[in-house]
């Protein structure tokens, strides 16, 4: 392992310089004693040198996109376009105070204004706040909308939010934090939504649903327009999870088939970097009636001028970030849709498709596939389930084995209603051949299960570090280096 | 088409191993009358070259506080960034790595976070700190939840000098879950000590109060903290300015339970308000109730030192419904720009920056109080920021100094405060800047 930062600190070596102070006034004519901080902060001190060369030497420890196949489902890990990260990087963007007055940001605002109504026109919704800057914190401001909206009609008996066992934690997560009760459904054996059990669980006190479409099993959900008529009928609202939106843009609108609310993550669908966990951004479409709830300020253009627009306070749900989301991830994914365009954007989602398809159906023989006597969209689940129950083979040692090849693993254990869970989604961007080598990998994988099950199980050896003991770091707890 | 690497004859290829003639064959399962039968309407697709130009014209359109004398502040700040800073970011590795739940290939991302956490602990005084929040202000508000998970007191107290912004976002937070929010007046830019005595109870879970506080005061948190913690359970969560800390009194020195704060003024641009950071550290005894990720250290297989993520019992992955938080993405990488900008800086680097920065303002206070119809509008001690009273409207002044290019800084008014500027100085405003807006402010004396 590389060694800390800490551990290459030198006294009175430096990384920096700056001006020299112009004013002549000194701290302590400024501030009273007793405010200063008692001992000066350790912190390494190191050249520009060292830094750089401890970051790097950090890196290479990583896997990246443009190291090599990133197949996680429910993350849509494809390439993100380079030109972003030249253009974003203007002056005239970077170097913009989120106070200043609108005559001097009219680039910025045309662009958000412009962003909102692209997002909108390809969801199918009345329009789009970018301010929630994770998909969770788009989930967060989508619930309040829907509380907001039975506040607004006097329904105080609605208490409880109805989502499928196959949603994503933060879902569930997400309904607690804004006050509701979870009901959790049953998928069928289709890994669809459970219609039965799903009218068993609605009732007067459904406030609302929350549906990832296509599911978690890459799966779309063929009843939606019977799932949003009983959801409706009790006056409940019918939230779209878009952390799949990659399949279906340009096909369907969500607007379109029974959904109120959604919210898209850029950082999956339009292409901006994930950054090793953020920052994304996670705007929400809602139906006409809901707009009045969106956050404060939407950007508005009129007579060619646009502005922030805080006139609908009174009914807004407030703010959910200080200002206007994650601009800078905004303008990239904008710079991704200007570049796509209509064709580009249904290419992206039926090349997303055929590839989770091909993958799928040149895996069928090797691994246990649930659902695959139907076609799936995106992603699609493998299982390790053979495996396991002929070799003692984990999932987890699959998905280790799998680092050993250069592919970073598919999303694993997850979701929960599928044992011994794989989940791959290859995304557009990766060729045939690419696709090639990971198939023949995974079936190599398969190979060495039966013959030579030790490989797996003592996976990965061809990585920075063996395989990582997550529960010692637990038992003793250690967060912070200390020197 | 762009970014995709695939040509017709692969997906042909494609099509033909999975045993369908075309694209649309794949579509059994979604309703037939809900499929597209039009392209979206969108704008025909930009080449490079041609959005290389829409781009530019459009922040042409813009006027960057590089191009202005910028004295805005309130939360986001224009500090020095060295160049070094984005060339770490932009490394794929970083830049277009997932969050490191692999950890056999992302002891990068990891150490860097673990790193990230050394330095924020040493910072604030605290004992852990997570992987990072959205922004300043979610941070606060998910620290008031945490303190209401830990005592089961859903009273939080709120100083009433605390950032506006950060209060909307606690209170959309907060809303709906129980959790009773009492703000204290504030008296002379100051938490009033006394209402905040009358404010406190044994049912009160937290005292939030931000140092230096929403007009740049510095708080008594000594004194905050005493009152604080007369209550049974109360905890005591702080809200500051990182770079403050390299000279204003560590949180440990007067016993803060929680802290966080915005901490994109550490190596992270403007960006016209996001992406920010937000930062969160506290105790140890408050681990199991932190919300978001945490890097520990830990050993792989060969009993070598390895890092993995930990504690994950507490997150949304593991837990769904029983989870401290639904935070999934956070900010990751402006918090490694955070890690990049504190070990360039060290800490003599972040010491002049804080410095520079405090005795700038000052050097400014003390000549806008001087000119007629101005003066300081409190008398607290403050550390880069202040605000004034203006003779005439501030918003005359703004809308004067804009053909100037001078920002001079944030109205009060929308958070109603008559006749009152807001104004933040960092390093890198030099004298000449100060005169200028100095020289600019005498137009308007009475």
């Amino acid at each position: 392992m590389a060694k800390t930062i800490f551990e290459k600190h030198s006294q009175g070596r430096k990384g920096f310089t700056l001006p020299k102070n112009d004013v002549e006034v000194s701290l302590g004519e400024c501030i009273p004693e007793k405010f200063h901080r008692e001992e000066d902060i350790k912190f390494p001190e190191v050249s520009e040198l060292d830094v750089m060369r401890h970051f790097l030497e950090l890196s290479h420890m990583n896997h990246c996109i443009e190291k090599g196949f990133y197949p996680l489902g429910s993350c849509t890990m494809k390439y993100n376009p380079k030109i972003n990260e030249t253009l974003v990087r203007n002056d005239g963007f970077m170097n913009l105070h989120p106070f200043q007055d609108e005559d001097t940001v009219q680039g910025a605002l045309d662009i958000l204004y412009e962003l909102q109504n692209d997002l909108a026109e390809i969801s199918g919704f009345a329009n789009v706040t970018l301010q929630p800057v994770a998909g969770a914190h788009g989930e967060f401001t989508g619930l309040k909308i829907i509380r907001a909206y039975h506040k607004l009609k006097g329904n105080t008996h609605k208490k409880k939010i109805i989502f499928p066992d196959s949603a994503h934690g933060t879902n569930p997560a997400t309904v607690i934090l804004t006050g509701y009760e979870v009901v959790e459904i049953k998928s069928n054996d289709k890994g669809m939504v459970d219609i039965d059990d799903l009218k068993a669980h609605v009732d007067d006190e459904t406030a609302g649903f929350m549906l990832t479409n296509p599911n978690t099993l890459g799966l779309f959900e063929s009843q939606i327009e019977e799932i949003a008529e009983i959801i409706h009928g009790v006056d409940g609202l019918m939230y779209m999870d878009g952390a799949n939106f990659n399949a279906i843009m340009g096909i369907v609108k969500p607007g379109e088939i029974g959904f109120d609310i959604m919210h898209f993550n850029l950082h999956k669908t339009f292409a901006t970097p994930h950054g090793g966990g953020g920052p994304g951004s996670g705007p929400i479409g809602v139906r006409d009636d809901l707009v009045k709830f969106l956050p404060v300020p939407m950007i508005t253009k009129k007579d060619d001028k646009f502005f922030l627009d805080h006139s609908f306070k009174e009914t807004s749900i407030g703010k959910v970030q200080s200002f206007f989301g994650n601009f800078a991830v905004n303008v990239r994914a904008f710079i991704y849709l200007k570049m796509l365009g209509a064709k580009g954007l249904k290419r992206v989602a039926e090349n997303a498709v055929i590839n989770a398809n091909y993958i799928m159906k040149k895996l069928e023989d090797y691994y246990y596939i649930p659902h695959k006597d139907t076609y799936c969209m995106h992603e699609f689940i493998a299982s390790g389930k053979w495996q396991k129950e002929k070799y003692g083979i984990k999932t987890l040692d699959i998905a280790k084995r799998i680092l050993d090849k250069g592919f970073h693993a598919p999303t694993i254990y997850f979701p929960l209603i599928v044992p011994e869970a794989m989940m791959i989604e290859p995304t557009e961007t990766e060729s045939k051949e690419t696709l090639d080598e990971f198939i023949t990998a995974m079936i190599e994988i398969a190979k060495e299960s039966e013959k030579n099950p030790d490989v797996l199980k003592n996976a990965p050896i061809n990585t920075p570090v063996k395989r990582v003991d997550d529960t010692l770091a637990v038992r003793q707890l250690n967060v912070k280096f200390e020197w | 088409m762009p970014f995709i690497s695939n040509t017709d004859k692969d997906r042909k290829e494609m099509l033909a191993e999975i045993g369908v003639k075309k694209f649309e064959d794949l579509l059994t399962d979604i309703p037939k009358k809900f499929i597209l039968k039009e392209l979206c309407s969108l704008e025909e697709p930009y080449s490079e070259l041609d959005i290389t130009r829409k781009i530019s014209e459009l922040a042409a359109k813009n006027i960057s506080t590089e191009k202005a004398i910028s004295f805005l502040g309130a939360g986001v700040y224009d500090h020095f960034i060295p160049a070094a800073v984005d060339h770490i970011v932009l490394r794929p590795e970083f830049h277009s790595a997932y969050t490191p739940y692999q950890a056999e290939v992302s002891q990068g991302t990891l150490q860097y976070i673990y790193e990230y956490q050394t330095l924020i602990c040493e910072l604030t005084g605290m004992e852990i700190s997570n992987a990072g929040m959205y922004d300043g202000a979610s941070a606060a508000a998910e620290a008031i939840l945490m303190a209401s998970r830990k005592t089961k007191n859903f009273k939080a107290v709120i100083a009433g000098t605390i950032n506006p912004l950060y209060l909307e976002v606690i209170k959309s937070y907060t809303e709906g879950i129980g959790i009773e929010l009492v703000y204290v007046p504030s008296k002379n830019g100051m938490v009033d000590l006394e209402a905040l005595k009358d404010a406190i109870d044994d049912n009160t879970g937290c005292v939030l109060l931000q140092t230096p506080n929403f007009f740049g005061n510095i708080e008594d948190a000594f004194a905050v903290e005493e009152i604080t913690h007369t209550s049974k359970k109360a905890l005591f969560i702080v809200a500051v300015d990182p770079i403050s800390l390299a000279v204003l009194n560590s949180p440990s020195e007067y016993n803060a339970d929680i802290v966080v704060g915005e901490g994109q003024a550490l190596g992270n641009a403007q960006n016209y308000g996001g992406p920010l950071f937000g930062f969160l550290a506290s105790k140890l005894f408050l681990a199991r109730t932190i919300p978001g990720r945490i890097v520990g250290e830990t050993l792989d297989a060969d009993g070598e030192k390895a890092y993995c993520l930990t504690l994950q019992a507490r997150e949304q992955h593991i837990r769904r419904a029983k989870s401290t938080s639904n935070i999934c993405s956070n900010e990751a990488l402006c918090n490694l720009a955070a890690t990049v900008y504190m070990t360039l800086m060290g800490k003599e680097g972040l010491k002049e920056v804080a410095i520079q920065s405090t005795t700038k303002a000052h050097y400014l206070a003390g000549k806008i109080s001087k000119i007629n119809g101005f003066s300081l509008a409190f008398e607290a001690p403050f550390f880069k920021e202040f605000a004034i009273k203006t003779p005439v409207l501030a918003k005359e002044i703004i809308e004067k100094l804009k053909s100037k290019n001078i920002f001079p800084g944030v109205d009060l008014k929308q958070f109603g405060y008559e006749n009152m500027l807001l104004i933040a100085v960092t390093e890198k405003k030099r004298k000449w800047d100060l005169d200028e807006l100095i020289n600019s402010l005498k137009e308007f004396s009475r």
